[in-house]
């Protein structure tokens, strides 16, 4: 089956370049029907390719270049199960997207199209791809559709900012992965991951390898919005028209986290032999982000910047699981992207209908507003509730199984951690759907960071594609921790990836696939543990929700003397978020010095 | 201090640890000029026998990392698509600015002999242009060199001889195709070889002989597409930043 | 010698790196990326030299002379690519910038904070 495999990225790439071809002559529904014929289509094949992965990685070599000896002379896609299911999450949420803007983006030109199909097809092919150069070219399509379209409402100033400020960093990024690609390059003359894979193995890992680990992941950790790089996300998504968040929040960060976790398995890992310093350090990030994420989530009243430092929260939470070096962990933070872009997918496109009926997208100027809108209230709320990690909902497996791998390599102390910061972030959204579709709550709140309103799109908008595709986003995404079969299939999707040598040999020498097991359909009981963070985040949400809502209740002294301590940091946090490109780009070198200095110390 | 100072103060030492790293990284390589890594090795001594393309690099480029050179000429397109998005959106006087008809400055250069050297060397580099891309696969060159360079001659036309013989020579009608063919020309030759059962972009045609303009079989279609899709898109990028520029002018009258 | 070549290469890219972040204008800050950017071609170019190697290209030469590598060099002219039409974009939206506000300083670009 492997003839699949460039489907999901030539399909979209070829309808793109019809469409703006046509784009003058053909009729705008004709245009936006083909599109999301397109975006389905690579989506059924995606699929199709995660079933076929079941028995055995599948192998497609471009332009019929097979290894010789052992070495990779042309380009290669290797689909495995984690893999083929992320290319099928990115198209299917471009599916969703495209439907939803059907209607959406009515006025907006083909363009979008565009632009959509083609991060579409970048993001398959990134997922998809078994070569690092090939994976770097992918990365940099899928960033310049992107800044295109997170500048798409070009009308206000504020889409440049977002968009100016999106694009720098993340090709200061891309640049750094570059000469990490060069010096790998250099050591082993190969550009093929297996290939790289097998011949750094072997060897102990030396300052050369050291750096180009550094470099390497910490350009992809800047499209994965993890502190101190995570500046831009924001920006971005405050600006970007919803549909485009969808994809944003949903998949593109999320390519930044598998890129880590499948360049370390099959290229480093022999080298660093599930080292605790790379552990470590993978692990603390992560932490430092989702708390980082969490704090600045409640701190905000722009509807669609809260749902970025929301996703903040949640790639923090995905980088410990990738960063615990251990399938477990690898198997919950699959779980986790797949629960998580499906919800945040949904939650952004209630959002976009907020911005269309009611007129605003600030919490507060929106205060009450919301009860006109009922249905889109349940939407609102049935999807913070799947973030928060309540059993058996949503995110839930994806945490359970990060939290087992957590145990397992003795790091406990990043449970709790992970709980609060996840509970943060999501009571501030519990406490924008009472104070939005419910009415309380004061009106206003000093506490919260105004920020400049948005243009809404034409009023005239039919609801049914909207509705349709929330429902279906935020439905799909909440059953997958009880869905049959897939805790299984996730951890035996994460045995085999973390299976360098299964990989090489597959790939470079054409072994066989083993016999896979035929793995059951069913649900596992949550342990007790599980249980107990799940209730106490959905507490603790609960309450920080409350305490968001009715803070000015509390008594005199505590609020003044608790203001007087908690504010400063506060405001620290606050202001570094300054929104001035200059600014990031010096976070960018102060993490990439210290992160290189920490790991040529202590790697060496 | 102003913001911009505390960077600059920041900036430096942070820059010196990073040099340090950067450097202490960067000395593990192989040393300059001893470099012996088989990738090249085999290409260089592959690319002639097995596609009967001289030009090794050309060979590397559109054949056996021809994927790499999909998703970079797509790349290309992508980014003059979001160009052309945020300028004409960007602009207020937007209508205006897109229909052909408005009165663009009179700028026409008025001297003949400048006329007469503009067509004469935009003549001339067309040439080198196509010669550039038809014999890229032979001696040095190629689709992307060629098609720059196409799009460039072609700028010396706005140069030496004016603004609205420039516009009525490069029409959006006629360029906006010319890049799409380019472009789904790439995945439309891919595919061709995957309905024919082999895997994506494998080479359909014979290799053909060496030395001469069809070497290489399939490559040199899939050299012909980017040149067109290079050369179009340099030309709307032109055209869309030329536009930027001297619309306001002639609304001042300039 | 021996270390000069990989030497200028990261001295351009801190040098990228400082302009960019100390840069008062937009059009500026996106030249600095070409620097960046231009270090890194310098980095894989120098990485695939060959002492007394020729230029990959074996119309009139024998086949099996020493040549450089022509990996790195497709590498390069892909990296070239990519580099202008990331450049073209964020010039445009300069250009879109100035003609909102009236100022291409990136440090008043900040609407969006906190």
């Amino acid at each position: 089956m492997s003839w699949l495999l460039p489907l999901p990225v030539a399909i979209p790439l070829l309808t793109a370049a019809g469409i703006a071809s046509v784009k003058e002559i053909a009729p705008r529904r004709v245009l936006d029907a083909t599109a999301l014929a397109a975006a389905a289509t690579a989506t059924a094949f995606s699929l199709v390719i995660m079933v076929d992965t079941q028995n055995g990685d599948v192998l497609h070599w471009f332009g019929a270049w097979r290894p010789t000896g052992g070495v990779a002379i042309g380009i290669d896609f290797a689909a495995d199960p984690l893999g083929a299911g992320l290319a099928a999450l990115a198209c299917g949420l471009v599916t969703l997207a495209l439907l939803y803007s059907w209607s959406y983006m009515q006025e907006a030109t083909r363009l979008f199209d565009v632009l959509m199909l083609v991060f579409c097809g970048a993001m398959a092919g990134f997922a998809l791809t078994g070569d690092l150069f090939n994976m770097f070219v992918w990365f940099e399509l899928m960033g310049v559709a992107a800044y295109a379209l997170a500048g798409f409402q070009v009308e206000e100033l504020g889409p440049l900012q977002g968009a100016v400020n999106f694009a720098i960093t993340n090709t200061a990024g891309a640049y750094l992965i570059l000469i990490g690609i060069g010096l790998l390059y250099a050591r082993t003359g190969a550009l093929n991951l297996a290939q790289l894979g097998r011949m750094l193995a072997g060897h102990p890992a030396d300052r050369l390898v050291i750096v180009a680990l550094t470099l390497v992941f910490i350009g992809f950790l800047v499209k994965a919005a993890i502190v101190p790089f995570h500046w831009w996300l924001a920006d971005a998504h405050a600006v970007a028209p919803a549909p485009v968040c969808v994809l944003f929040s949903g998949a593109m960060v999320e390519m930044g986290i598998y890129a880590v976790a499948r360049i370390y398995w099959t290229v480093f890992s022999a080298s660093f032999d599930h080292s605790a310093d790379v552990r470590n350090l993978l692990v603390w990030l992560g932490v430092v982000t989702a708390l980082v994420g969490a704090l600045m989530c409640f701190l905000q009243r722009h509807l669609k910047r809260m749902l970025a430092f929301s996703t903040i929260t949640h790639a923090g939470v995905m980088l410990v699981g990738v960063g615990l070096l251990d399938p477990k962990a690898l198997a919950g933070a699959a779980n986790l992207v797949l629960s998580h872009g499906l919800v945040k997918g949904g939650l952004f496109m209630v959002c976009g209908l907020v911005l269309l009926r009611l007129r605003a997208i600030d919490e507060l100027r929106l205060h009450g507003a919301g009860r006109a809108i009922p249905w889109w209230g349940v939407l609102w709320a049935a999807g913070t509730v799947g973030l928060i990690g309540v059993p058996y909902v949503g995110v839930f497996l994806g945490h359970a199984l990060i939290d087992d791998g957590a145990t397992v390599r003795g790091i406990s102390s990043v449970q709790p951690l992970l709980m609060i910061a996840e509970a943060v972030s999501a009571g501030a959204l519990l406490r924008v759907g009472a104070r939005v579709f419910l009415g309380w709550g004061p009106r206003d709140d000093p506490l919260l960071t105004p920020e400049p309103p948005e243009e809404p799109p034409e009023r005239d908008a039919a609801v049914t594609p909207m509705a349709v595709a929330t429902t279906l986003a935020i439905a799909v995404g909440l059953a997958l921790s009880v869905t049959p079969g897939l805790e299984h299939r996730a951890e035996h999707g994460a045995d085999r990836f973390v299976d360098r040598s299964a990989y090489v040999a597959h790939v470079l020498h054409a072994a066989p696939a083993t016999h896979e097991p035929r793995l059951p359909f069913t649900v596992e009981p949550a342990s007790e543990e599980s249980w107990a963070y799940g209730l106490a985040a959905l507490a603790l949400a609960v309450a920080t929700a409350a305490f968001g809502l009715w803070r000015h209740r509390l008594p005199e002294l505590l609020r003044s003397e608790s203001a007087r301590v908690l504010r400063p940091p506060l405001e620290i946090v606050r202001a570094a978020h300054s929104g001035i490109v200059g600014d990031y780009l010096l976070w960018l070198t102060v993490g990439t010095a210290v992160i290189g200095g920490v790991w040529a110390i202590t790697l060496r | 201090m102003t913001r911009r100072g505390i960077r600059a103060a920041v900036a430096v030492p942070t820059l010196g640890v990073l040099g340090v790293v950067l450097f202490w990284g960067l000395s593990g390589l192989p040393p300059f000029g001893n470099y012996h890594g088989i990738y090249g090795f085999l290409i260089n001594h592959r690319a002639l026998p097995q596609r009967h393309t001289t030009n090794a690099v050309t060979a590397t480029v559109f054949d056996y990392r021809g994927f790499d050179t999909m998703g970079e000429e797509f790349i290309l397109f992508a980014a003059v698509t979001g160009v052309v998005l945020l300028l004409r959106k960007g602009s207020e006087e937007s209508d205006e600015a897109e229909s052909e008809d408005q009165e663009p400055p009179e700028d026409d250069v008025r001297s003949d002999a400048l006329r007469l050297f503009g067509m004469l060397a935009l003549a001339a580099g067309a040439l080198v242009a196509l010669w550039l891309i038809a014999y890229g696969l032979v001696t040095p060159g190629g689709g992307f060199q060629g098609g720059v360079a196409l799009a460039s001659a072609f700028g010396l036309l706005y140069l030496t001889v004016g603004y609205r013989p420039w516009t009525r020579r490069t029409k959006e009608a006629a360029l906006d195709p010319l890049e799409g063919v380019g472009a789904s020309g790439y995945v439309v030759i891919g595919l061709a070889a995957l309905i024919s059962g082999l895997p994506f972009l494998t080479n359909l045609l014979g290799p053909g002989k060496p030395g001469t303009l069809w070497s290489g079989g399939s490559l040199s279609f899939i050299n012909w597409a980017v040149a067109m899709e290079v050369a179009a898109a340099n030309l709307i990028l032109y055209k869309e930043f030329l536009e930027e520029y001297i619309v306001p002018l002639a609304r001042r009258g300039g | 010698m021996n270390f000069l070549a990989f030497g200028v290469a990261g001295w351009i890219c801190l040098v990228g790196f400082y302009g960019a972040i100390v840069s008062k204008n937009l059009i500026h800050l996106a030249l600095c990326l070409t620097v960046i950017q231009s270090s890194t071609y310098v980095l894989l170019l120098s990485i695939g030299y060959r002492k007394h190697g020729t230029a990959p290209i074996f119309k009139g030469v024998k086949l099996g002379t020493t040549a450089v590598d022509p990996v790195v060099q497709s590498l390069t002219l892909t990296d070239i690519v990519i580099s202008v039409t990331v450049i073209a974009l964020i010039l445009a939206l300069a250009l879109d910038a100035h003609k909102k506000s009236g100022t291409i300083d990136p440090d008043q670009l900040a609407d969006f904070h906190g």
